[in-house]
């Protein structure tokens, strides 16, 4: 806890508040990855999101330590930081089990589903008698089979609902016996792959992958992207000879007007 | 085969390489005309590109509808500023599913479309900002971005044009109000996704105070088209003031739900259709014509032509073409209750009448769910869907009231049907003796 007194005797950014989180968890490499993050933009800050995606593939979720390195690379205040991982759902402030499974829940997969698989998941992976609540750990955090649950918003994959993600790579069209399937290999430390996306890795690997760190990894780019939903019209049109007009060989483009 | 005149009922152009193997490959993407309207474009004057734009007729993608020529046209040159180009491809509106699919099929034709745009409005720094969530997405881009640096698509000196740009790919972190142009533009400076107020508009001060445009991923994505197949071509599919080829997404109750392109115009009679009609024969009962935040639509709309002005017309909005469709199973108030839960978990808290009214709303409406409302809850949603719409600072306030104030109207008999077991109980004479 901060008391008023402290706050005010601590400079914005360099003060003992900061000094107080330790941060070396944060180790040469991912100084580097910070630096390389905030490269990419014509003003530091915007790499903020992508730094918070970073500190997270590093300790699974977004802890105090993580903020104060953040505000730390960007010269900015840990409340400034705190106030922006607090507005956005990907970043835990809890650790995360070893993947995160996220359950559409809005109202077109709810009705074909997505309410049933969520009561399913949530009876599963919940103790005591008690199901496991939004957001809550099933095992000990970053062990192998240990599972984050929480429902989320339309995932933008309404064509093949109800839908589910882990560590958001898609299973499509689920049901609550196949999700309850595939959280029980997960629980028992198997990966199984999913029907849209890379090969299943963790939580960690992908927060890794949303700073945008690829290295490595370039097989995950072949794994599967298109279900029959996505190409039906595609496939509709080649079968019945559909087309958009034919383009002309050559078209001018207009003029420039003038300058007024 | 199209004859003279006339359109097929599909038009696949951005979904034209869809089928391909490894169709979002530069490889691919080369074999089939990709990068070949960079070439003409570069050779032009920018200013050549946009009177383009304007002249094909293109309107923007992401729900709006507002001309993208006109748009480009409104940023101010020679104003000694830089200029940014931003990639709204935030996709998360209730329904949506086209921008993700095409990205991850086709990321090349994203990209030949940002540089077409950034030389048209002297832009040397681009920004697609992508929902997080959509991960494999975000690999596709990645590469694709890598790729077209490689090859001399981006960097220095592009094609030995002169003109330089880079693009970055930019993972959002779960909030659908990023969405809104504004609030997108404040994460991508790495603050809290909240909308500002407007004007000043992004064209004037947009990415770090400076002018910005801001475009959906299927509008960029449709560039390359136009500048090859030049206006007259585009005009020839859809209608005359929302033209062109256009990704409509159906979902729910439906035989074959998926991603079909078709001239702007077509209605769900049409797509139903193709897509083999309505799921075991069970009927119709209502559908969204392009998202959650567009006020429902029921059987009576079927003829309605879903583009822009067909669209309004009827009373909703074309918004993103995502058309969910209800069979008459689905309770209407059950269904606006998940919705309105979802718009007051992503209300962002800046402004009262979004953040307060939200609030109250799934409060009454879990309330009549359950079966404890009354026929004046009715008109207490009413009271406060009309202090919220045009009220709030963003679309996102009146987006929330289009499920509710469309489903009552609508479907009125609904609502009250929940009310009726409550008011039996109510009318049942009080207990005597107590005290």
């Amino acid at each position: 806890m901060w008391t008023l007194t402290q706050m005010k005797e601590s400079p914005a950014g360099t003060g003992p508040e900061q000094d107080a989180v330790d941060t070396s968890v944060f180790g040469a490499d991912i100084v580097e990855k910070a630096r390389q993050i905030i490269a990419r933009y014509p003003v530091p800050r915007s790499a903020l999101l992508p730094m918070l995606h970073l500190v997270q593939s590093v300790q699974g979720h977004v802890s105090q330590s993580g903020i104060a390195f953040c505000a730390a690379q960007l010269d900015l205040t840990a409340a400034e930081v705190s106030a922006v991982a607090t507005f956005y759902t990907m970043y835990k402030r809890k650790p995360c089990g070893e993947h995160l499974v996220s359950v559409c829940t809005n109202t077109l997969c709810a009705m074909l589903g997505g309410d049933a698989i969520y009561a399913r998941l949530r009876e599963h992976l919940g103790s005591d008698g008690k199901p496991l609540g939004h957001e809550e750990t099933s095992g000990e955090p970053g062990t192998t089979g240990s599972i984050t649950l929480e429902h989320a918003e339309c995932l933008a994959a309404c064509d093949l609902g109800p839908v589910l993600q882990v560590n958001y790579e898609f299973y499509d069209n689920q049901t609550p016996e196949s999700a309850l399937e595939l959280v029980e290999s997960l629980q028992a430390g198997q990966k199984p792959a999913p029907t849209r996306g890379a090969p299943l890795t963790g939580f960690r690997e992908v927060s890794l992958q949303l700073a945008g760190f690829f290295d490595g990894r370039e097989a995950d780019l072949d794994g599967p992207s298109a279900a029959a939903e996505t190409v039906r019209g595609a496939a509709l049109a080649a079968e019945r000879g559909w087309t958009a007009p034919a383009m002309p060989d050559h078209v001018d483009l207009p003029a420039a007007p003038d300058k007024k | 085969m199209t004859t003279e005149g006339q359109v097929d009922d599909l038009t696949p152009v951005l979904t034209k390489r869809w089928l391909s193997p490894q169709s979002w490959t530069l490889r691919t993407y080369e074999q089939l005309e990709g990068y070949t309207a960079l070439r003409k474009a570069l050779a032009a004057n920018p200013d050549q590109l946009i009177q383009l734009c304007k002249d094909s007729g293109l309107r923007g993608r992401g729900g709006a509808g507002f001309p993208t020529g006109m748009k480009w046209g409104f940023i101010p040159q020679g104003d000694g500023k830089p200029h940014y180009l931003v990639i709204n491809a935030d996709e998360g509106e209730p329904g949506t599913c086209k921008d993700i699919p095409l990205m991850m099929a086709d990321p090349h034709s994203l990209v030949e479309g940002i540089i077409i745009t950034a030389y048209a409005i002297r832009s040397n720094f681009a920004a697609i900002y992508v929902r997080g969530e959509a991960l494999h997405c975000i690999r596709r881009l990645h590469a694709a971005v890598r790729e077209a640096y490689d090859a001399g698509y981006l960097g220095k000196n592009i094609l030995g044009s002169g003109f330089d740009l880079d693009v970055v790919v930019h993972a959002g972190a779960g909030a659908y109000i990023c969405g809104e142009e504004t609030a997108l533009l404040d994460s991508l400076e790495g603050k809290r996704g909240q909308p500002r107020l407007k004007p000043p508009f992004p064209a004037t001060a947009g990415l770090y105070a400076s002018p910005t445009v801001v475009n959906n991923v299927e509008t960029i994505a449709s560039v390359p088209y136009i500048v090859n197949g030049g206006s007259d071509w585009f005009r020839a599919m859809g209608r005359e003031k929302s033209p062109g080829p256009k990704i409509y997404s159906l979902s729910g109750h439906v035989e074959r739900p998926g991603q079909y392109e078709a001239p702007m115009g077509t209605t769900l009679r049409q797509l139903l259709e193709l897509a083999g009609g309505m799921k075991d024969g069970i009927p119709l009962k209502f559908w969204t014509p392009g998202g959650s935040s567009t006020p429902l639509f029921t059987a009576e709309h079927l003829d309605v032509p879903l583009d822009f002005e067909g669209a309004a017309q009827a009373g909703s909005m074309l918004g993103t073409t995502a058309l969910q469709i209800f069979n008459e199973t689905v309770s209407v108030p059950w269904a606006v209750m998940k919705w309105t839960e979802f718009y007051k978990h992503e209300s962002c808290g800046k402004c009262t009448p979004c953040r307060e009214g939200t609030y109250w709303l799934v409060q009454i409406l879990q309330r009549m769910v359950a079966g404890n409302g009354t026929p004046e809850d009715i008109d207490t949603l009413l009271d406060v869907c009309d202090n919220i719409l045009g009220r709030s600072f963003c679309a996102l306030g009146d987006g929330a009231v289009s499920p509710i104030t469309s489903g009552i109207q609508y479907f009125k008999h609904e609502f009250l049907a929940l009310c009726e077991s409550n008011a039996a109980q109510a009318k049942a004479p009080a207990l005597a003796g107590a005290h």
